[in-house]
């Protein structure tokens, strides 16, 4: 057994591992806040990598300012997508909203090609690229970088979310919009911050991996491994998207350990997460923290 | 409501055989009958290229009807349609390839083992609902693609399978023209079963369950059974319409069968209609039809201050799929009941010419 590369691999896994759960928690965000599967969810994180991009080799402008710059701008951006497409689909069956966000992904994908081309760039260097010795394994620097973006990530939310006077109010939002609104809660707001910040989140996640490993379209894959990672945490608790990220993102690696080491069946990175997807619905439907529906007729 | 004000004056149905009837008025049937018939001249007139997208629409309709059996009558959403629908290409001709079978029957027989896997995947569907379910199918698309690049001796891998001609006791048939009448009594067949599918007691109970389960339920109808089988339902047309297109190419390859593809064909559904048949065939013409008017904008665009600012040339499939995206966004926010209701309000209109109340 190769030890080394299994480390290697399991380390790899948990920096993508957080990675989705970042994405899997922004995913939540919307879901819980406004009751919408968000199918772009990876499209965000695309939108975000390539303005970003833009900006520092285009306009050639400073890190520091760039992504200041593009953070606000994909809060603006998702205040508008929020404001134009799905506020009138508010109350429409789920399908029609499901599709309203599945079009949205083709949209923006589209665009991005368009605008930006197929290929993959290569971002600029933010950080000088080293690797650190941890027990003797060799990690590079940009690995540790990703690890404490998503940790401060995470951690800044959670306080958002405990301590905040909007946090409050978007978690009474979720719980019972009725209520909220009848106690004075702008639940129009309140739908529209929620996809402000996962927008914002979403693009600080694909500035990690554009940094990690370069831009191009194959970000928006993100968006569709956010799936088995929140089924497997519950779609609708926030801590269980997490973990569901991180267990998602050791597991590909394991699967692709076994697979390179003993099975060699090719590219069993890529499907092992649908398999655990299709085996957590048969058997926990609601995922290791999602609330039980239960309905009274 | 809107289907009301289009029967005649003064016909009330009185028996439940006159109200479940397909044709409502003998001149709504005979015009059917004349309209099937004045499209079997249709390979005498058109050009080759609009043979070929005709027949596109046909076999891409027959898929689209069978997830409207699933989106439009159950309730139920997938996300993996284009994977079944590859996989009846791959099977049909695996089976006329490796069998003694004649394309002829290798189809329906596509159909059929399309709507076993279909049952497979169609299991979770049985406990599963709403955003659960999509998922679900969003995992099967996954799962299926990653087969057809693995099963080599089912797909032939990375070399696209090979499929015959289709053929009738003995008589090949071969090129456009021929293939056309083909897929016309493929259509005019599937689609009369399905609207007689709706008039049976099946039918209704699949109608049950997408109004209100737990109603339904408590009317003695069994989800599981009706979950499962429309999901094997939608397999099944989804089988065929694969088989006659893999016999239509005479080439099968890993390609095309993507989640792009599934989300064309739920915009097809959407766009004609969310449970309407015609409306089905309708949509399907219409997501057949827009890609290439793309095609058509941008060589009529072609050297044109609007073509250099954004590249049309070398950008038409992007611009394909940002229409596309965008279509279906604004139908679904501006004509949610699609182009059938467009249609049933036409012609409630002209009924009532010239006086609209």
């Amino acid at each position: 057994m190769n030890f080394e590369l299994l480390a290697q691999l399991l380390i790899y896994g948990l920096v993508v591992g957080t990675l989705y759960g970042v994405v899997a928690m922004s995913f939540v965000l919307i879901y819980k806040a406004t009751q919408v599967v968000n199918f772009a969810q990876g499209e965000l994180l695309l939108i975000g990598a390539w303005v970003c991009w833009a900006l520092l080799t285009k306009f050639q402008v400073p890190f520091w300012l760039g992504m200041p710059i593009t953070l606000v701008f994909m809060f603006i951006f998702g205040v508008l997508v929020q404001i134009v497409i799905l506020r009138p689909m508010i109350g429409e069956p789920i399908i029609s909203v499901v599709m309203v966000t599945i079009a949205l992904s083709t949209v923006f994908q589209a665009l991005m090609k368009w605008i930006f081309g197929v290929n993959l760039q290569p971002f600029p260097r933010v950080f000088t690229t080293t690797t650190v010795d941890f027990f003797g394994l060799k990690i590079q620097t940009v690995y540790v970088m990703s690890l404490i973006v998503s940790g401060a990530m995470m951690a800044g939310m959670a306080y958002f979310f405990k301590a905040s006077k909007y946090g409050l109010a978007m978690r009474a939002t979720a719980f019972n919009q009725q209520v909220a609104q009848s106690l004075g809660i702008s639940v129009k707001n309140v739908f529209a911050v929620a996809w402000a910040i996962s927008a914002v989140v979403s693009a600080v996640a694909g500035v990690v991996v554009a940094v990690v490993n370069g831009v191009s379209s194959g970000l928006a894959g993100y968006g569709i491994k956010v799936f088995p990672a929140v089924i497997l945490g519950g779609l609708d608790s926030v801590a269980g998207a997490v973990i569901g990220g991180i267990i998602i993102g050791l597991l590909e690696n394991l699967a692709h350990f076994v697979d390179s080491e003993y099975l060699h069946w090719g590219n069993l990175y890529e499907v092992a997460p649908f398999y655990v997807l299709i085996i957590v619905l048969m058997i926990k439907p609601y995922g290791l923290f999602g609330t039980k529906d239960i309905e009274r007729v | 409501m809107a289907t009301s004000t289009t029967l005649p004056a003064g016909d009330f149905r009185t028996s439940y055989a006159a109200d479940t009837t397909i044709f409502p008025t003998t001149t709504s049937r005979n015009f059917a009958i004349l309209s099937i018939v004045l499209i079997c001249f249709a390979p005498m007139v058109l050009s080759q290229y609009w043979l070929s997208l005709l027949i596109q629409i046909g076999i891409f309709g027959i898929a689209a009807l069978g997830l409207n059996i699933l989106v439009g009558f159950t309730g139920q959403i997938s996300v993996g349609h284009a994977a079944f629908f590859g996989f009846g290409a791959f099977t049909s001709a695996y089976l006329s390839n490796h069998f003694p079978i004649p394309v002829f029957f290798a189809i329906p027989l596509a159909g059929v083992v399309t709507a076993l896997v279909g049952l497979i995947f169609g299991l979770p569907a049985a406990r599963l609902k709403g955003l659960y379910l999509v998922i679900a199918t969003l995992a099967a698309q996954y799962i299926l693609l990653d087969f057809f690049g693995r099963a080599d001796w089912f797909t032939g891998g990375t070399v696209p399978a090979l499929a015959k001609p289709f053929s009738i006791f003995g008589y090949n048939i071969r090129g456009d023209r021929n293939y056309f009448y083909v897929v016309l009594a493929y259509v005019v067949v599937c689609y009369l079963l399905v609207t007689n599918l709706m008039r049976t007691r099946d039918g209704r109970a699949l109608v049950a369950v997408r109004d209100h389960y737990l109603s339904a339920e408590i009317m003695g109808i069994n989800l599981t059974k009706y979950r499962t089988l429309s999901f094997g339902l939608a397999a099944f047309f989804a089988g065929v319409a694969g088989g006659l297109y893999a016999h239509y190419n005479q080439i099968v390859s890993n390609e095309g069968f993507g989640i792009d593809r599934s989300i064309i064909f739920l915009a097809m559904v959407i766009i004609g209609g969310v449970g309407s048949i015609m409306g089905t065939l309708m949509g399907t013409a219409f997501m057949v039809l827009l890609p290439e008017s793309m095609e058509w904008l941008s060589v009529a665009l072609r050297g044109s201050p609007i073509d250099q600012m954004l590249g049309l040339k070398n950008n038409i499939a992007f611009l394909r799929e940002v229409a596309i995206g965008l279509i279906i966004v604004v139908f679904l926010i501006f004509e949610p009941d699609g182009l059938a209701h467009r249609w049933r309000q036409i012609k409630a209109y002209w009924k009532l010419y010239p006086f609209s109340h």
